[in-house]
């Protein structure tokens, strides 16, 4: 069905190569072209509006989707100070800090995330993460559980984003100590996001 | 003024957190979508996409089996058994500079960074599908143009050679892929 439709309207694109000694610039007819509609610039649809309100209609789930992310990142801490620092131990705790860097901002709890992309620095710039301290990760850890739980009372965000600086500083003093023979690693390290925020 | 019609749109989204997933789904939902495939790893999301075709990709970067980088290289292959000009749209939590350049090096078309916003992934939804940049290859790259830019006080090296272009016409991919299937 759908494909079907897809393959004839690529029927009618054809491919141009232009080919250089080196590369070749390869352009086809927009494959998209049949998803674009004129609308008028009078009209009151807003997607982007009603996509806000649809993730406003969802965020009755927030609170408890962080709550089980919260929970993974215990047990793979808990399964570090088990088993030890090994790959498979760093990978899920890595893995659990990282989802909570990109989804907690979503789910309303932006310092969390603060907290957690400090600790994926940490797990991502060190040399030899065997060499960590324990209570750094710990306290990482435990931050980022405290933040969540506290996050309904009232003026606790202040300290939670005091908390939050304090575990970044202190963790990139560490990262620039262990880094301090890799001087291109730590410009990387150090280097802001290119990506802009829209 | 262009808008999209959404419903002539098919996604696959690849993440493997499953909240990530429930919230692209609302999004593209609340946009007008109707087909949103899901997939939770790299490889299941690389069968996905080689089965239902789907007009534009959104992936994650750290996945299991294999992450959203080797999936992008592996869709970017000119002979490979899918539609290797499929934008791909990389959502990740990596916003640093030395990953927005390999992701960019394997053929991503558009980078996005977590936190997810309507607007942001509406964005770049329209980039896509309303100005799409001609593919570039070379003897260690194919994807989408890296140079968005076309400016004309550029003084660094020229690392294209140029010189007179042969043009020849092919048959459409998509055809080349519903031939062989």
């Amino acid at each position: 069905m759908a494909n079907t439709r897809r393959s004839r309207d690529a029927s009618k694109a054809k491919i141009e190569i232009e080919t250089y000694p080196d590369y070749q610039i390869i352009r086809q007819p927009n494959p998209l072209q049949g998803a674009m509609k004129r609308v008028s610039e009078q009209g009151h649809d807003d997607p982007v509006a009603r996509a806000e309100q649809a993730l406003s209609d969802l965020s009755g789930e927030f609170e408890g989707w962080m709550q089980e992310e919260c929970n993974r990142l215990a047990q793979a801490h808990a399964a570090i100070i088990k088993q030890g620092l090994n790959a498979e131990t760093q990978a899920e705790l890595f893995r659990a800090a990282h989802d909570i860097k990109g989804d907690a901002a979503t789910f309303g709890y932006p310092i969390a995330a603060a907290a957690a992309e400090s600790l994926c620095r940490i797990l991502e710039h060190a040399p030899d993460v065997a060499k960590v301290p324990g209570d750094l990760i710990a306290h990482h850890v435990n931050a980022i559980q405290a933040i969540v739980r506290e996050h309904r009372r009232f003026g606790v965000d202040s300290v939670a984003g005091e908390l939050s600086r304090k575990l970044r500083g202190v963790a990139d003093e560490f990262l620039a100590a262990v880094n301090k023979d890799r001087p291109d690693h730590l410009e990387v390290i150090l280097a802001p996001s290119i990506i802009p925020a829209e | 003024m262009f808008g999209i019609d959404f419903n002539k749109l098919r996604f696959l989204i690849c993440d493997d957190n499953a909240h990530m997933r429930r919230i692209l789904r609302t999004l593209l939902h609340s946009f007008g979508a109707r087909e949103a495939y899901e997939a939770e790893d790299g490889a299941t999301a690389l069968e996905m996409y080689i089965h239902y075709v789907p007009d534009i990709l959104i992936i994650d970067w750290s996945m299991p089996i294999f992450d959203g980088l080797e999936l992008t290289q592996m869709i970017r292959q000119p002979n490979g058994n899918g539609n290797p000009y499929t934008p791909i749209i990389m959502l990740t939590g990596h916003s640093d500079k030395r990953r927005v350049m390999m992701a960019r090096d394997a053929g991503v078309t558009e980078f996005l960074a977590k936190p997810i916003s309507a607007k942001a992934l509406y964005q770049r939804i329209i980039n896509v599908v309303v100005s799409p940049r001609p593919f570039i290859k070379t003897k260690n790259y194919f994807g989408p143009d890296r140079r968005r830019n076309t400016t004309n006080t550029y003084i660094g090296p020229e690392r294209r050679q140029g010189g007179k272009a042969e043009v020849i016409q092919q048959q459409a991919l998509l055809d080349k892929v519903k031939a062989s299937s």
